[in-house]
C-alpha cells in the first residue's frame, strides 16, 4: 500500500491543475493522478508537413478515433454531438481553441430571470477574484471594456484582427450588431515563460510554440515546485469508502498496469462531466450501491454540451486560412433572453478566420462544392484562403435525460466500464440554433460570402461536458453543495465542469477553472472543520 | 477480401485510377493529379490506421465496377464514381480524405496554390493588426450587461 496522502486530485487538467495550485500553499501533502502523461511540444502536429493529416488520426479530438493508451472509449452512437476530450497532463486545455469568454452574471440566475431551470447557489461575485487570479495565471489576451460581456483586465493585448477580422467587423456594423475581439489565452507577448504567439495557426491540436496556455505550462510548474507531486501514466479504477461513509482512497492501475491502493484523507475529482460521473458510478459499494455519492440519483444526469449551429462561406478578398489562430471575434448581441425570438435563453457567437487547404479540401468535398475532375483546381482556388465561419454556441438547458451511464459492454484498455451517452437537442436549443443560422447567414451575406454551407449540430462539437453532477444546497436535487463538496460524503469534492447547474452560452473552461480555485479557497478556509 | 495492413495489387491500381478521378493533373494550374507516382506513394507509406477503411472502400468500388477501374469507358467510370460517393459512407470519405490530405501536401502543388513549402512551427506566419477603428461604433455603444437581482 502506498503511504497515505492529504488530498488526492483525480485528474490534471484544467480544473486539476488549478485545484492543486491553489491548494499547494497549506503545505499538505497533495498527490495527483492522471491516466495520462507530459506532452512533447516537440511532437505536436504544426511541427510537421503533415500537420493537418494528422488531425484526423492521432492528434484527432475524438477519443473514440485517437485511440491512444490514455484515452478511454465513449459509446457516444445515441447522442448526434460526439464527446471531444484530450487526457494526459493538461486535458484538455493542450487540445482547445483558446477561446476564453466567462459566463455572466445573469447566467447564474436563470430560473430567477427566465423561469426555467435552476439558479446556481452561487453567483458571479463569488467568482469574480478567482476569474482574475486565473486570468493571470493562465494567461489572458484580450481588449477590456466590451459593452456586452462581463469586465475583464487580460494582461496581454488581443490577439491582431488580421485579414479575416475586419471583413467580419465591416459585415457586423453593417447590421449594427455587436461584436468584439475575444479574449483568449494565447500570449500575445511573452509571458511567465511562454513564448508569444507566431501565428502557428493550429492552435487546437496543441501548441508547438507555448503561447496557447495549457495547464501543463501554466499551473503545474508553479503547483509542482510548490510540493504538490503528480503520477502519470495512474488510471483511477474507483474511489472506496470506510465504515464511516468516507472516502478512503483510490484504487489506480499504475504505469505498468499494476492494481495499487492510495489512501487519502480528501479526494478531489477534476475528470470532466463524462469522466467524472463515470468514476462515480463505477465507485459501487454496499453503502453506495448506486454509484457514490449519487443519494439524489442524478450523478451522470443533466448532460449539456452547447450545441453548435455552424454555417459559414466563402468571400472574394483573403481571410487569415490556417495563418492565425482560428478563433478571433465574438458577439453577444444574441446572449439574453428575448421571448420574441421563440426560446429562452440565448447564444454567444464565435467567429472563425479561415482554414488550411487539407481541411478545406476535405471538408468542401464532403459538403459537394468541390467537385472531382477538370473543374476541381478551379472550384478550390476560390474556396482555399477565403473561407469565414460563424458559429452559434447555444445554452444547453439541463434535461434529466440527457445522461452518462456506463456502457454494459465497452471498456478501456484497463477493463474499466466506458460511459456511455444519451444525448437529445432540446426543442428549446433547436430553435435557438435555427435562429443562430439564420443570423449567421445574415452575417456572410454582409460580408459578401457565397457557397454558404451549414454543420447544425456541429457533429464532432462535445467539448463542453457540463452538469453531470451539479452543483446545489438541496441534497435531493444536487451532488455537491455550494463549495463543491459531495453532499454523500463528506470529505469528496468535484471541481470540474460537472458541478455547473446551466451551462450559459459561452465556452466553460474559464468559469470551470475559477470554479475550481473558488472550491479550494473555500476548503482552505474551512480547514479546520472540513468534513463537518 | 485484403490484408488488415496493405492493399493488394488491384487495390492500389484502382487506387490510382480513382484517384485520377478526384483530382485529375492540369496543365493550366501546372500541376500533377493525384494519380501521381510521387503522390500515391507517399498514400501507401501513410495509410496506417485509415488501411482497413480505405481497403473497403476500394472494395466496394470494385463491386461496383466488375472489373478494374481503369478499364471501363469514362462516361461507366464517372457513373460508378457517383454511385461510389453516394454509397460509400464512412469507408468512401476516408478514401478520398487519404487522396485529398496526401494531394494538398505535395510540393508542387503547395508551390501552386502560391503557399510555403514548410510546417508551421517554426517560423510561423505575420498577422497584420487590421483596422481598430471598425470597433469604433461598437466601442460607443452604451454598456448594458442583463441586470441580476
Amino acid at each position: 500500500m502506498n503511504d497515505p496522502v492529504d488530498v488526492l486530485i483525480i485528474g490534471a487538467g484544467a480544473s486539476g491543475a488549478a485545484v492543486a495550485w491553489s491548494l499547494a500553499e497549506t503545505k499538505m501533502h497533495i498527490l495527483c493522478l492522471d491516466q495520462g502523461g507530459w506532452m512533447k511540444p516537440s511532437e505536436y502536429p504544426s511541427t510537421g508537413r503533415d500537420w493537418e493529416a494528422k488531425f484526423y488520426g492521432d492528434w484527432s479530438t475524438s477519443p473514440n478515433i485517437r485511440g491512444r493508451p490514455e484515452d478511454y472509449p465513449v459509446n457516444d452512437d445515441n447522442s448526434p454531438i460526439k464527446v471531444v476530450n484530450f487526457n494526459g497532463v493538461g486535458g484538455s486545455t493542450v487540445m482547445y481553441t483558446a477561446h476564453w469568454p466567462r459566463l455572466h452574471p445573469s447566467d447564474f440566475k436563470v430560473r430567477t430571470l427566465d423561469g426555467v431551470a435552476d439558479d446556481w447557489p452561487i453567483d458571479y461575485d463569488a467568482l469574480t477574484p478567482f476569474f482574475e487570479e486565473n486570468d493571470r495565471m493562465m494567461g489572458v489576451s484580450g481588449l477590456s471594456g466590451d459593452p456586452l460581456s462581463p469586465p475583464t483586465r487580460p494582461p496581454m493585448p488581443p490577439q491582431p484582427l488580421g485579414l479575416s477580422g475586419p471583413l467580419i467587423g465591416k459585415a457586423m456594423n453593417k447590421l449594427g450588431w455587436h461584436w468584439w475581439p475575444s479574449d483568449t489565452t494565447v500570449a500575445t507577448m511573452d509571458y511567465e515563460g511562454r513564448a508569444r504567439c507566431i501565428n502557428l495557426g493550429h492552435c487546437t491540436p496543441a501548441c508547438a510554440q507555448g503561447a496557447k496556455a495549457s495547464t501543463d505550462i501554466t499551473y503545474w510548474p508553479h503547483a509542482i515546485r510548490a510540493g504538490v507531486e503528480l503520477k502519470t501514466h495512474c488510471r483511477v479504477r474507483e474511489i472506496l469508502t470506510n465504515e464511516h461513509g468516507m472516502a478512503s482512497g483510490v484504487v489506480y492501475y499504475d504505469k505498468d498496469g499494476v492494481e495499487q491502493f492510495q489512501p487519502a484523507e480528501v479526494v478531489i475529482i477534476a475528470c470532466n462531466g463524462v469522466g467524472t460521473p463515470r468514476l462515480l458510478l463505477n465507485s459501487v459499494s454496499g453503502r453506495f450501491p448506486n454509484g457514490l455519492a449519487n443519494s439524489s440519483g442524478l450523478v451522470g444526469k443533466n448532460l449539456m454540451f452547447h450545441p453548435y449551429a455552424q454555417i459559414y462561406g466563402f468571400v472574394k478578398e483573403p481571410t487569415d486560412s490556417n495563418r492565425a489562430p482560428p478563433t478571433c471575434l465574438w458577439s453577444k448581441e444574441f446572449y439574453d433572453t428575448d421571448l420574441s425570438r421563440g426560446f429562452v435563453r440565448g447564444y454567444g457567437i464565435q467567429f472563425g478566420r479561415g482554414a488550411g487547404p487539407v481541411f478545406e479540401a476535405v471538408a468542401s468535398e464532403q459538403k459537394g462544392i468541390l467537385p472531382w475532375g477538370a473543374d476541381h483546381h478551379r472550384v478550390f482556388r476560390q474556396l482555399n484562403g477565403h473561407r469565414l465561419a460563424v458559429s452559434a454556441i447555444c445554452e444547453d438547458l439541463p434535461e434529466e435525460h440527457n445522461r452518462v451511464t456506463l456502457d454494459p459492454v465497452l471498456k478501456d484498455g484497463h477493463g474499466i466500464p466506458a460511459p456511455k451517452i444519451d444525448y437529445t437537442i432540446g426543442e428549446n436549443s433547436r430553435k435557438m440554433m435555427e435562429h443562430g443560422l439564420a443570423r449567421g447567414r445574415e452575417i456572410l451575406e454582409a460580408a459578401g460570402a457565397t457557397d454558404i454551407c451549414i454543420n447544425n449540430p456541429i457533429p464532432w462539437g462535445g467539448w463542453h461536458l457540463l452538469g453531470t453532477a451539479r452543483m446545489g444546497t438541496d441534497p435531493a436535487r444536487s451532488v455537491v453543495n455550494e463549495w463543491g463538496r459531495s453532499h454523500d460524503v463528506k470529505n469528496l469534492f468535484i471541481v470540474d465542469g460537472s458541478v455547473f447547474v446551466t451551462s450559459g452560452g459561452v465556452n466553460p473552461t474559464s468559469t470551470i477553472q475559477a470554479i475550481a480555485l473558488y472550491v479550494a479557497d473555500q476548503m482552505k478556509q474551512r480547514l479546520a472543520n472540513l468534513f463537518d | 477480401m485484403s490484408a488488415a495492413n496493405e492493399l493488394t495489387s488491384t487495390q492500389r491500381d484502382d487506387l490510382r485510377t480513382v484517384a485520377a478521378m478526384i483530382v485529375p493533373a492540369s496543365d493550366e494550374y501546372k500541376v500533377p493529379g493525384a494519380d501521381d507516382p510521387a503522390i500515391q506513394a507517399d498514400m501507401l507509406a501513410t495509410l496506417g490506421r485509415d488501411t482497413a477503411l480505405v481497403a473497403q472502400a476500394l472494395d466496394h468500388l470494385a463491386r461496383l465496377a466488375g472489373q478494374p477501374l481503369a478499364e471501363l469507358d469514362a462516361a461507366r467510370r464517372d457513373d460508378v464514381a457517383k454511385e461510389f460517393r453516394a454509397t460509400g459512407g464512412a469507408a468512401a470519405a476516408t478514401l478520398v480524405r487519404v487522396v485529398l490530405q496526401c494531394y494538398y501536401r505535395d510540393d508542387r502543388v503547395l508551390r501552386s496554390l502560391g503557399l510555403e513549402l514548410r510546417a508551421p512551427f517554426p517560423k510561423g506566419y505575420v498577422l497584420e493588426q487590421g483596422d481598430w477603428a471598425l470597433l469604433d461604433p461598437v466601442k460607443a455603444r452604451p454598456a448594458s450587461l442583463r441586470r441580476t437581482p
